[in-house]
């Protein structure tokens, strides 16, 4: 760079242009006609430039859906991990730790097929580069840095058998700590359940900034609902009693958010309503109800009722991951979900009723 | 929504990103209402930049067979044909057989097909729509008859073509820059908005960042392209390639400040000429995105070109959307404690 300001070394258009020329084109008159303003059709539909989206659909694929499910799943698990460790609970503790690293591993695969979704795989560490308040991927990027290590060593300390983690002086130290580290997890998951909601609003996509207000509980509550699915599933019934609190409170919160959302929403309801994406959702609604009476009702007396419950509310999870997804992604292909909400916003912006538009 | 630096007018936006000493933002005012549809700014810009081909459809979009801005399409002329004059423009059609325009039949051809392809027709600048999709159409041409020779003078209109030359908007708050988690995407000392190539890791977050549809991920590449308001040569005191190359001057490069004072003097003039459907997209420092480094003078409603016609960036609800995060966050660990303090069973 030269100086603050180039010096332009050939004629540039803004030294008088178009602007400095009258406009010829306009000037042939014609007499007699519509006194200037022309008569425009009234046209029901929006206008659109062939029926052509205005939005790039996203680029990602179902990865990041599946990744959205591992996520909550290893936030809501290793909460449950810490909380049995520290009221003496064993075996919930060692199901969840153990769910936990099952759940890190589906997040390590994910991941890795994330990384492997880039465009450029090789160079995901650019993520590292910096933190950027702005861009939810990147804070999500650190969040994860800080929840990742501390749930997989606090697994791996208890998947140690047990001579190992007395004798091995390694082994000792993961023995002492396994404990904070796995505070420390439980610490960041509500972080990790949450942030995944920014991560899909903080976008132009319609079906996903409108459901900014909701979306949060949604995913907090599936996340709570699978990580206490799993621990049920894992668990011995008379250690999993926090287990089945937790997944009742997150399927119940889960069911209410979700429905608030789509009534709340308008026009862009349709993508949450129609087609491949309501039959997604309608059985994530299901198998978590289910699930929740299975919760309440069998799970406190029934192994086999436990491990039915826990498993519904994990498959009803997923799938509202994949609805939500999805919903997000046919918001884009057609213009309305753009066109109308905005004219809509505009039109009640500037206090009138909305005019016919012209095609 | 309050104004901060995450949305709303914002006076310096190459000193809001840390440039001291940096030049006056610049940008286009690209006015529509001289285009003539040439393409020259397609591919001037192909020419200079390096930009692969997006693919050789006929599309069914009049004379448009780019479609849509994209990866491998930064500048983008669409034409759409109305049955309807500008202000009041004779035609010329005086004794002339004239014809109703083909848009409801082309119109009716192509929305199937965008619906088809795989990204809904969005792919379209980056990479071309899958063969197949719904038959063929006949749609007359070429013909060797007289536009309008067939048809009976009642169902003759008057005729318009709108042709324009869309871009990426250098937008003031841009939707894409503010989401990219590398800092790939960043902003130059001209207040525009540039991809660093040797940094993307091709994420995607940009391409739903972008509330107009412009960045896209390029296919074998794997990283995002668009428009860099050509850095290189405004750098060496060049204006644009596109600019450079328009035969009519719709598309015009210069100071922002400047730039936004001849947009007003050009709608006013139109105005007086009896164009009033004239009017600018983009220019308004007050709009969802701050105002665009690169804005327009349109002859229809913003939708009829493609563009949004209330674009917001998404980071204007980002400190509502983390509050929310925030209390989901609380929600979910009061849960986990509840669990376990509610009794030991
Ligand atoms: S948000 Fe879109 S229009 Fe604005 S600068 Fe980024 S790519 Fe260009
Ligand atoms: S694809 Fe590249 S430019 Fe776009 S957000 Fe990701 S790293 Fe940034």
């Amino acid at each position: 760079m030269s100086g603050p300001q180039p010096a332009p070394a050939e004629r540039r258009s803004d030294e008088g242009g178009a602007a400095g020329r009258s406009a010829r084109m306009f000037q042939g008159i014609r007499r007699g006609r519509r006194g200037g303003e022309p008569t425009v059709v009234p046209e029901a539909e929006f206008g659109s430039y062939y029926g052509r989206p205005v939005l790039k659909a996203p680029v990602w694929e179902w990865k990041i859906a599946a990744y959205l499910f591992c996520g909550g799943l290893a936030a809501g698990s290793s909460v449950l991990a810490a909380g049995a460790d520290l009221t003496g609970r064993p075996s919930l503790r060692r199901s969840c730790r153990i769910g936990s690293l099952g759940a890190l591993g589906a997040l390590g695969a994910s991941l890795y097929f994330l990384v492997s979704d880039l465009g450029r795989p090789e160079r995901f560490h650019h993520m590292l580069r910096v933190l950027k308040p702005t861009s939810p991927m990147s804070v999500g990027t650190w969040i994860l840095s800080a929840f990742g290590p501390g749930a997989a060593a606090a697994a791996v300390a208890e998947l140690l058998p047990a001579r190992v983690r007395r004798r091995r002086l390694a082994g000792r130290l993961l023995d002492r700590l396994a404990r904070p580290l796995g505070i420390s997890a439980a610490a960041t998951a509500p972080a990790v359940a949450s942030y995944t909601a920014v991560l899909l609003s903080h976008t132009a996509v319609p079906g996903w900034s409108e459901v900014r207000d909701e979306l949060p509980f949604v995913f907090v509550g599936s996340a709570a609902a699978s990580g206490g699915g799993l621990g049920m599933l894992c668990a011995p019934v008379a250690e999993a009693g926090p287990a089945r609190v937790f997944a009742a409170v997150g399927a119940a919160g889960e069911i209410v958010a979700s429905r608030v959302m789509e009534h709340r929403l308008g026009l862009v309801g349709e993508v949450y309503r129609e087609g491949h994406v309501a039959t997604l959702r309608r059985a994530s609604e299901s198998l978590t109800a289910a699930g929740l009476l299975g919760t309440v009702l069998l799970a406190p007396r029934s192994r086999a009722g436990a491990a039915a419950s826990g498993l519904a509310l994990l498959t009803g999870s997923a799938l509202q991951r994949f609805g939500v997804f999805e919903a997000g992604v046919a918001s884009t292909k057609d213009p309305k979900y753009v066109v109308v909400a905005q004219r809509e916003r505009l039109d009640a912006r500037a206090g009138r009723v909305r005019s016919p538009k012209s095609g | 929504m309050s104004r901060n630096r995450l949305s709303g007018p914002l006076d310096d936006v190459a000193g809001d990103a840390g440039h001291v000493a940096h030049p006056p933002r610049v940008g286009f005012f690209t006015d529509t209402s001289v285009c003539i549809g040439c393409k020259a700014c397609e591919v001037a810009c192909k020419e200079w930049n390096d930009v692969p081909e997006d693919g050789l459809d006929l599309l069914g979009m009049s004379f448009d067979n780019t479609g849509m801005l994209g990866a491998n399409s930064w500048r983008h002329v669409a034409f759409v044909e109305q049955p309807r004059v500008t202000g009041r423009q004779d035609p010329g059609f005086d004794g002339l057989p004239t014809g109703t325009s083909g848009i409801p039949e082309t119109a009716g051809a192509v929305e199937p097909r965008l619906r088809e392809a795989p990204r809904g027709g969005s792919e379209l600048g980056t990479s071309p729509l899958p063969p197949g999709g719904p038959e063929p159409q006949e749609l007359g041409m070429p013909g060797f008859d007289r536009p309008g020779d067939l048809a009976d003078a009642g169902t003759r209109t008057d005729f318009r073509w709108l042709m324009a030359s869309d871009v990426c908007k250098h937008c003031t708050h841009a939707g894409c820059l503010d989401v990219c988690p590398t800092g790939a995407l960043f902003r130059t000392e001209f207040g525009t908005v540039v991809v660093q190539q040797d940094i993307c890791n091709g994420c995607g977050y940009c391409v739903s960042g972008c509330p107009y549809g412009v960045i896209d991920r390029r296919e074998h590449d794997g990283r995002a392209n668009k428009c860099t308001l050509c850095y290189d040569r405004i750098g060496d005191g060049l204006e644009p390639a596109c600019a450079k190359a328009c035969p009519t001057d719709s598309i015009q490069f210069g100071e922002l400040d400047e730039l936004r004072e001849r947009a007003d003097r050009r709608l006013a003039q139109l105005h007086d000429l009896g164009v009033g459907e004239a009017r600018l997209y983009g220019r308004d420092p007050d709009d969802g995105v701050g105002g665009d480094g690169a804005f327009f003078l349109l002859l229809d409603e913003p939708e009829v070109y493609g563009l949004p016609p209330d674009p917001q960036v998404p980071t204007r609800y980002a400190p509502s959307m983390w509050r929310r995060a925030g209390a989901a966050a609380v929600a979910f660990a009061l849960a986990g404690v509840a669990a376990f303090a509610g009794g030991r069973r």
